[in-house]
């Protein structure tokens, strides 16, 4: 079986339970949202513009902050009934498991987001049409990068104690220049004097990470799972 | 067996374990366990919890590397054969490997996919019926008792039809009607020449069932009598021994 | 281990006497006049500085080498080399801002290479964390972490360096950097020489600290074997 296939067939299941229970979409939406307006209480005031770059940032934090959520609870399904064990004594590739995992998570971080940008242009007239693609690009390849290592960690984390807080220790920091690069790229989109330079040296860079860190990912599940 | 789904060049007849160790940082799980399991047989594993049971399945299903000795299926290693050796082997866990959000039917099938079954629909099918329970195939199995859970896990693990098949306490949950039925099922799986492993506290059932017996005490192997008296009078004089 | 043996010492008795003679050696270069004495610390700070960027780089590839052979070696090395990117981290910490309050009169200033020190601190942190708290196994998820920490610095620098660039820059630096370079015309000394000097001292010194450090870690490991092997 190619490793395509059997991760759509990992991440197609994925998505069965998630239809199935809807838990994951509920709960990480209400997160998002609610980390959207704690943000919004420290940086708005009455009378005064959102200070610069505050939609931006509250964006990206929301995104990496949900995101880690639903990481942890996607794998903790995987363990509950030790499943992840039955995935990786299937007859396939290692890589098409950690594959599977990814872009099951990634269309669930899609939705999110989906949702998150007409959120962000409502509450902070943030000009989220000025230029749709550039922002797409920078989303997609910021989500990328942060489901590749995030997909990883909280993977190998399965097996460890306290893999509640070590997901996050682990994840942010190593995601770091995937949240400059992403809240710099939208803040110099949304500014009120777009610089288009900056945001596309921006995309580069989220580009490159996700090519270095998804290849990387990809070979070091394997031994990374071996016990 | 014969008719399994794998690539037919990787099959093995014999499943040894020589001179394995396994230790978690301290801690030792197995000290130098060799044993070799064959064609048409169930070995049964016996010892107290925490013996090291389970990490010897852990081993032989190749998701546990051994600390120092060797695991052989056939006359190869797992790293010898890489992937496909997986589709070989079926592993039923203390966990039961089920994804309680899906129906018994969607567990069946996506195993079924993932393991490259060719007739995936006639073999859920075929599945449920074994593990009876064709008339609840598109329930959850969250709404699953303990049981039916069991039953369900086995079918699952014997999806794609395995050479090796390994086992950790299969009659947790069951009824004496179930645990008579697995019973005749194993005998049946093993007629067809599989190697079943199976860990297990249920002497009764065993009695009939194993064909040869390894007794864990702490990590090591404690020998056990052959014959004389029942396999629980024997396994409760060796770990006596054992601890004395 | 045997040849790591007679290292050490002679590693050590070298760099303490270089450490020694640094002050004298310090004092032949020439004095920077904005900043007075506390440019002196730079010969402290830009050493440890680049020899964290080096023990990073050098973690990663033992983490490399032990997920793939899994040598045990390779994973105390690393180890030594992450505990030792901390504790570099901490002292660019602690003597980047002592620069910092004299050059620009605040403590931080989300100085671009200061504020990518403190991410690789964190990310190197994170490694000492998972393996304290991670349980059993957490040495492989470590070189997973090790590994991912060296690939990531250039993107920490690229990316704190986008962000960073779109402010004013501060000219101390960069003329001290040229003053390294060329020199001070009127005194003909320049600070190429002491930097290099103190470079390799702190080199010799923690060479030797990280052959220390795997020594102990494989003491260890030999202790536990042959406990093992005594209740075998």
């Amino acid at each position: 079986m190619s490793v395509l296939r059997a991760a759509w067939l990992i991440a197609r299941k994925d998505l069965q339970v998630e239809v199935r229970s809807r838990e994951l979409i509920y709960t990480t939406l209400f997160f998002a949202l609610a980390c959207v307006l704690v943000f919004s209480f420290a940086f708005i005031k009455e009378g005064k513009q959102p200070v610069d770059n505050a939609a931006a940032g509250i964006f990206w934090v929301a995104i990496a902050f949900s995101g880690t959520l639903a990481l942890g609870r996607t794998f903790e399904r995987e363990r509950q009934s030790e499943t992840l064990r039955a995935l990786l004594l299937a007859p396939i590739e290692r890589s098409a498991v950690y594959l599977g995992k990814l872009i099951g998570l990634l269309l669930l971080m899609a939705l999110i987001e989906l949702l998150l940008v007409p959120l962000i242009a409502l509450l902070f007239r943030a000009p989220v049409a000025r230029a749709p693609w550039l922002l797409a690009g920078l989303m997609a390849a910021g989500t990328v990068g942060f489901a590749a290592i995030g997909t990883l960690f909280a993977a190998m984390l399965v097996r460890a104690q306290s893999r509640d807080v070590l997901l996050p220790v682990l994840l942010y920091p190593l995601t770091m220049p995937l949240i400059i690069g992403g809240v710099q790229g939208t803040a110099a989109i949304f500014a009120v004097e777009p610089d288009w330079g900056t945001a596309e040296l921006c995309l580069t860079m989220l580009v490159s990470f996700d090519a270095v860190f998804v290849t990387l990912a990809l070979w070091t599940f394997a031994p990374v799972m071996r016990d | 067996m014969t008719a399994s789904v794998a690539d037919p060049a990787c099959d093995f007849t014999v499943a040894a374990v020589e001179n394995v160790s396994r230790h978690y940082g301290r801690r030792r799980a197995l000290s130098r366990v060799s044993v070799t399991c064959r064609t048409g047989s169930v070995l049964g594993l016996f010892g107290p919890n925490g013996s090291g049971k389970s990490t010897l399945l852990g081993i032989l299903s190749t998701l546990v590397q051994p600390s120092t000795g060797r695991v052989l299926y056939g006359d190869r290693n797992a790293d010898d054969w890489g992937d496909t050796l997986r589709s070989r082997i079926g592993v039923l866990g203390h966990d039961l490997f089920l994804y309680a959000d899906l129906t018994a039917r969607e567990n069946l099938t996506f195993f079924a996919h993932l393991h490259g079954v060719p007739d995936v629909a006639a073999t859920v099918t075929r599945g449920l019926a074994h593990a009876r329970l064709s008339d609840r195939g598109d329930d959850r199995v969250g709404t699953f008792s303990r049981g039916l859970r069991q039953r369900l896990a086995l079918e699952r693990a014997l999806i794609h039809l395995p050479r090796l098949l390994l086992l950790d306490e299969p009659f947790t949950g069951l009824d004496d009607a179930s645990a008579a039925l697995l019973v005749e099922r194993l005998r049946q799986i093993r007629a067809a020449g599989a190697i079943i492993v199976m860990a297990t506290h249920d002497f009764d059932l065993a009695e009939g069932l194993t064909d040869d017996a390894l007794c864990l005490a702490n990590g090591r192997v404690i020998p056990m009598a052959r014959d004389g008296g029942t396999l629980r009078q024997r396994y409760r004089a060796a770990v006596a021994q054992a601890t004395s | 281990m045997t040849a790591g043996r007679r290292l050490v010492p002679v590693l050590l008795v070298v760099s303490a006497a270089m450490f020694a003679a640094a002050p004298f050696i310090i004092d032949t270069a020439p004095y920077e006049s904005t900043m007075g004495l506390v440019q002196r610390i730079f010969y402290f700070h830009v050493p440890n500085a680049i020899l964290m960027m080096l023990a990073s780089s050098a973690c990663g590839v033992a983490s490399l080498v032990y997920l793939m052979r899994r040598r045990q070696s390779a994973d105390f090395v690393a180890l030594a080399l992450a505990e030792l990117v901390v504790v570099l981290g901490v002292i660019v910490l602690i003597t980047g801002p002592i620069w910092a309050r004299k050059a620009w009169g605040v403590w931080w200033d989300w100085e671009p290479r200061l504020t990518s020190t403190l991410i690789m601190w964190m990310v190197f942190s994170a490694y000492l964390l998972l393996r304290r708290f991670g349980g059993a196994g957490s040495e492989v998820m470590a070189a997973a972490v090790g590994l991912f920490g060296a690939v990531l610095s250039p993107f920490v620098y690229w990316s704190v360096n986008m962000w960073r660039t779109l402010h004013p820059k501060t000219s101390v630096l960069p003329n001290m950097v040229a003053a390294i370079a060329t020199g001070d015309v009127e005194s003909g000394s320049t600070m190429a020489g002491p930097l290099i000097w103190c470079f390799v001292a702190f080199t010799l010194f923690y060479i030797a600290v990280i052959l220390l450090r795997v020594r102990l870690e494989s003491t260890r490991a030999t202790l536990e074997r042959a406990v093992l092997l005594l209740e075998d």
